[in-house]
């Protein structure tokens, strides 16, 4: 409790702070509602907003299992062969650059306006920090491990099964909170260039009507959607490897 | 027994358990082993002593099939060493793995060579209490002192039971007090270790505590400078320390490694 409090705090302040400014400067609520507007648009379009917001989140999550198997198994490959690692490894760093809202037309045209192609660029969006993750975390063996794993004459199968995975851990999961902070925003991406349901298509239409509190409640509503993701991911952290997030090992 | 013979001609009838024959090692262009020749009798306990940097750990990596020698051969029982697997081997670091209890990693080594994970477990849970550490066995290894992880690691190797035990200064990170009491409970335990027990250290003191003999190894490129016999009795204790004979192989030690006039 005390480690949430001055967050809490802090976001109450600036709530407080915005709604008088809102009021005293009479700003019209289609330029900027106050929270007070956005709290009860949000209540008034609940059904709406839930609606919309399902589709949203399932492309965020299967987009985001999708990242995360490609990056597991780029990184892999990767930091395994020499010839993936000068092959592979520079084309994805280059992939990088490209601004994902410039590939993602091509995607809607080649399949359509389905879940698909938003899928794809949420992996786009969240497979690469997995990827340096995963290759990081292998690297940072330490050596003299593997010598010992050598030394009892084990194979290099249980030797990545025993001791390297599990000591890269902490690096893949520094990518998945990373990954995973992204793909709500890659799946919003993917519906503002061509779609007929999720929170993007809500927020472009409610853009288009001036309907601009509601659009602030569906920002909200995206934002508390990735929060959880990143809670969910801190969690199973916190239960899969709790010795990652010792400082002292 | 007699006076131990090194520099056996090699061949028919050697009774090492582990040798060195004519070994050089060279690497990246340094000359780091030159002509090594010594073995090591079964059921006996060597120290290797040399200056840091004298390629007593690189001796020992070969004595335990992870490199192989630029020139020469190592031997176990007999016949040339081809590969790691058959000895058993503690590195400088106790390298134990986080995410594993204490029981745990006592066990990697049998994991690690294809025992079942329960069996591995039970036999590593059984060890503990051996060794009287069965209170650490749930225990993650972060809350254990210096001196307890260093047990664990050796625990770790003995498990694996095989009949060679290499000790790479196996105490080496660990604070005086803590390093006495370590060499006190080896000698305690010694016999039910491994029969046969290499260890290298660049402590005059616990060689000549804890061997039967003293290989001290010379400034690179390392040849063997002195083969010590200690004619020491057993079982001992600390106390032997104080004795004349000890002062008297000490002196010769050192004179080896050339600190003492």
């Amino acid at each position: 409790m005390k480690r949430v409090l001055p967050a809490v705090v802090l976001a109450l302040g600036v709530l407080v702070l915005w709604e008088i400014g809102v009021r005293v400067f009479g700003i019209p609520a289609f330029l900027l509602p106050g929270p007070v507007e956005i709290a009860s648009a949000f209540w008034e379009s609940r059904e709406l907003l839930l609606f919309h917001a399902v589709p949203t989140a399932m492309e965020a999550v299967v987009g985001f299992a999708g990242a995360a198997a490609a990056g597991i198994l780029s990184g892999v490959l990767i930091s395994r062969s020499g010839l993936a690692e000068r092959s592979l490894y520079p084309w994805l760093v280059a992939s990088q650059t490209l601004p994902v809202i410039a590939v993602a037309p091509v995607l809607v045209t080649w399949f359509g306006y389905g879940v698909l192609p938003k899928v794809l660029v949420v992996v786009l969006f969240c497979f690469f920090p997995i990827t340096v993750g995963v290759v990081d975390g292998l690297r940072a063996t330490d050596p003299d491990l593997l010598r010992l794993m050598r030394s009892f004459g084990a194979s290099k199968f249980r030797t990545f099964f025993m001791v390297e995975a599990p000591g890269a851990l902490p690096f893949v999961f520094g990518g998945v909170r990373l990954a995973v902070t992204y793909c709500v925003v890659g799946a919003v991406i993917g519906e503002w260039v061509g779609s007929s349901e999720g929170l993007g298509f809500l927020m472009i239409q409610d853009k288009n009507q001036f309907e601009t509190p509601r659009l602030f409640a569906a920002i909200a509503l995206l934002s508390a959607m990735g929060v959880t993701l990143f809670l969910t991911v801190a969690l199973a952290q916190r239960l899969l490897a709790p010795w990652t997030l010792r400082r002292d090992t | 027994m007699n006076r131990v013979s090194f520099q056996q001609s090699g061949g028919v009838g050697s009774r090492s358990k582990l040798a060195a024959r004519g070994v050089g090692v060279t690497k990246g262009g340094v000359r780091i082993l030159d002509g090594i020749d010594f073995a090591v009798e079964p059921s006996t306990f060597v120290a290797l002593v040399g200056p840091s940097g004298a390629g007593k750990s690189t001796l020992l990596s070969l004595l335990a099939g992870l490199e192989p020698p630029t020139e020469g051969t190592i031997e176990k029982d007999g016949s040339p060493l081809s590969g790691p697997g058959t000895v058993a081997y503690m590195p400088q670091n106790d390298l134990l793995l986080p995410w594993r209890t204490v029981a745990g990693n006592v066990a990697l080594g049998l994991e690690a060579t294809g025992t079942s994970k329960r069996e591995a477990r039970s036999r590593a849970n059984k060890a503990l209490s051996r060794f009287g550490l069965e209170e650490f066995a749930d225990v993650p290894p972060w809350k254990l002192s210096g001196g307890m992880r260093s047990r664990v690691a050796l625990l770790r190797t003995a498990l694996l039971d095989r009949d060679v035990l290499l000790l790479d200064e196996p105490f080496g990170a660990l604070d005086a007090l803590t390093r006495r009491h370590l060499q006190g409970w080896l000698l305690d335990v010694r016999e039910e270790l491994a029969a046969t027990i290499v260890l290298v250290t660049h402590d005059v003191d616990e060689a000549l505590l804890l061997a039967d003999r003293a290989v001290v190894l010379g400034q690179r490129p390392a040849r063997v400078a002195l083969d010590l016999p200690v004619k020491l009795e057993r079982p001992r204790t600390m106390e032997i320390e104080t004795t004349k004979e000890f002062s008297r192989l000490k002196r010769q030690l050192l004179q080896a490694l050339g600190v003492a006039g």
